[in-house]
């Protein structure tokens, strides 16, 4: 069939109008990773767009030699390695356990796991709870609470009940127990859901910064997020910048502002993400209609 | 293998039933242990602070607990409807939140649309791809790029008006009072316009091709074709996630209000989210908090009970 003029005329405006959406989105993290990427004495004089002017690599080896930021980012790789590894360890046992009908009780646990989607128990509360317990102000309070996601566990049992169950019957045949069955059948046959809700959990806890302000006072258990949080929140930049400036005076690196290191966090921050997030997209049409199905 | 048959013979006597339920509970062992303990976390950090509501009705104090302290009834939700702040946190909070639904939603029905429409697979899909990159970005960050962007003094926006003439002076975006809820707005709809568009361009997949078919015989161009077909095809979509959202009115959300606001446009960015925080855990008025948040939550609840009654009424699908 031939095209009508006015059909093209909208392809043209449709091509358009969503590359200049392309833009917009891409625009902000080409600008800040130009700044950091440029010599930050020259930045000052203003006009940057995407590409550096003068390239270098200063603000980012102060993030590196400044004591704070590196534990900033150790925290922040542990929570994250921690966080992700235990939670989806986690929520896939209880996801095998659930994917047995016959387990004793089977009704009632699955129903208690179901509500907790449900459930809101509001910040005040939480924050009372944490500190009965002595979860408040330690390490833990980054993993313990997000053991187990109701979500995801439907999304994997979902997904391990698709497994043959002649597979499993034949392991049972030839003696092997649960644990054979989780850790030798289950899990290796498994690995693309897996991965999937890892990396989902990964961004989550790269990202969270709410917890250290709302759970925490200790310094040395502030993340990446927290630290560039703080710098953003005016009332509290001043002292962090002078200390900041002050460190960078002792070891002669004066040519380096806060502004840059501001933007150098900022890309530390977001590289990571940025890494991973290719790797989902192709699960992410299919886990949300599971979830909208089910939720 | 065929386990025993589950539950209880009801025939056989009670010694019996008690050996074989112990039995069960031998044999199922390891599933109990990886179902047990879970629940018993469940319990902890998901049913238990539902209990620390009753706080909201008591005057909490840390040294008594939950079970010493002294009741106070309504006192809470009455010094919060007597509050100065009641009438300012309301409207920035529900004007945040039906902003950003209104704005979400078209946004991303119509991002949906247009990629619809897109013929290519590559481009289709490198859209797509770049869209909800800010998605998985946290707020920090975001609100980083913004003040960078929208930056007084050297921000890229204010060059590009100054350069186009449209102003003299830069403009401190994040200083205008009345300007805050839309920059809020925009930045959110910015960061989530591509995810939420996922669902309903998985929408449109599903619609039945020889729809179309039989409009272009019908000599229906592409606009009518969307407006006509199309839309009327995922309006089911559109209202079950319209009423899921309706019931988060009262949650403005925490982050934008947190990071972008300031003391110059705090009378228009303070929201109840942030109030609790700086309430409960800046003040220390733990029971007051908690009343402000168990107001929020049946608030909530009333309100994704009408708009279902409501939709019922008007032909849609009961969603709960």
């Amino acid at each position: 069939m031939k095209q009508r003029w006015q059909d093209t005329l909208f392809d043209v405006c449709n091509i358009g109008f969503l590359t200049l959406l392309m833009i917009v989105t891409l625009y902000p993290f080409l600008h800040v990773l130009a700044f950091s990427l440029n010599d930050a004495v020259d930045s000052m004089r203003g006009g940057l767009t995407v590409w550096p002017r003068k390239f270098t690599f200063a603000n980012y080896g102060v993030i590196f030699r400044y004591d704070a930021l590196i534990d900033a980012s150790v925290m922040s790789v542990l929570r994250t390695a921690a966080g992700t590894l235990s939670s989806v360890l986690c929520t896939a046992m209880l996801a095998y356990s659930l994917t047995k009908k016959e387990l004793l009780g089977f009704k009632f646990f699955n129903s208690f796991f179901i509500l907790t989607m449900f459930l809101y128990g509001g910040l005040i509360p939480t924050f009372i709870l944490f500190k009965t317990i002595h979860l408040y102000n330690t390490f833990w309070v980054y993993i313990i609470p997000g053991l187990i996601s109701a979500f995801n566990m439907i999304l994997l049992r979902t997904n391990f009940k698709t497994i043959p169950d002649a597979l499993i019957e034949s392991a049972y045949i030839d003696g092997a127990n649960d644990l054979y069955v989780f850790f030798r059948i289950i899990l290796p046959l498994s690995t693309p859901i897996l991965a999937t809700i890892g990396l989902f959990v990964a961004v989550g806890q790269w990202n969270s910064w709410q917890d250290t302000l709302f759970f925490t006072v200790n310094d040395k258990l502030q993340t990446l997020q927290y630290v560039l949080m703080k710098i953003l929140n005016q009332t509290e930049a001043g002292a962090m910048i002078n200390q900041m400036k002050a460190s960078l005076a002792r070891r002669g690196m004066v040519k380096v502002t806060p502004d840059a290191v501001k933007m150098a966090i900022t890309m530390v921050a977001t590289v990571p993400i940025l890494c991973v997030y290719p790797f989902i997209q192709k699960y992410f049409v299919k886990g949300m209609l599971i979830g909208s199905v089910k939720g | 293998m065929n386990h025993v048959p589950s539950g209880l013979v009801p025939g056989a006597p009670r010694a019996q039933q008690q050996s074989s339920a112990w039995r069960k509970i031998k044999k199922q062992k390891i599933l109990l242990l990886f179902c047990v303990p879970f629940a018993v976390w469940a319990a902890i950090f998901c049913y238990a602070p539902i209990w620390g509501w009753i706080m909201a009705f008591q005057d909490y104090n840390a040294g008594k607990g939950i079970m010493g302290s002294p009741w106070v009834g309504l006192k809470h939700f009455r010094t919060f409807f007597q509050e100065e702040m009641l009438y300012t946190l309301l409207r920035n909070t529900i004007a945040i939140s039906v902003l950003n639904i209104v704005v979400g939603t078209i946004g991303a029905v119509s991002l949906a649309l247009l990629l619809n429409e897109v013929k290519g697979v590559f481009f289709k899909r490198t859209v797509q791809t770049i869209s909800y990159l800010p998605y998985f970005i946290s707020y920090v960050v975001v609100a980083n790029l913004f003040l960078t962007l929208l930056s007084p003094t050297d921000g890229t926006v204010n060059r590009i008006l100054m350069k186009l003439g449209l102003i003299d002076e830069p403009i401190f975006f994040f200083g205008e009072p009345h300007l805050f809820w839309f920059l809020v707005v925009f930045i959110n709809v910015w960061k989530s316009i591509g995810w939420d568009a996922i669902i309903y361009i998985a929408a449109m997949s599903a619609v039945d091709t020889e729809l179309y078919d039989a409009a272009s015989v019908d000599g229906a161009g592409r606009w009518r074709k969307m407006w006509h077909i199309t839309l009327p095809c995922i309006r089911p979509t559109i209202v079950v996630l319209l009423i899921l959202s309706t019931s988060g009115i009262l949650s403005a959300g925490f982050d934008p209000s947190y990071l972008l606001g300031n003391p110059m446009v705090y009378e228009y960015s303070e929201v109840i989210d942030t109030y609790v925080y700086r309430m409960g855990l800046g003040n220390a008025m733990y029971s007051y908090a908690t009343a402000i948040g168990l107001f929020r939550l049946i608030v909530s609840l009333i309100l994704l009970y009408l708009v279902n009654r409501i939709a019922k009424k008007l032909g849609e699908e009961n969603v709960l």
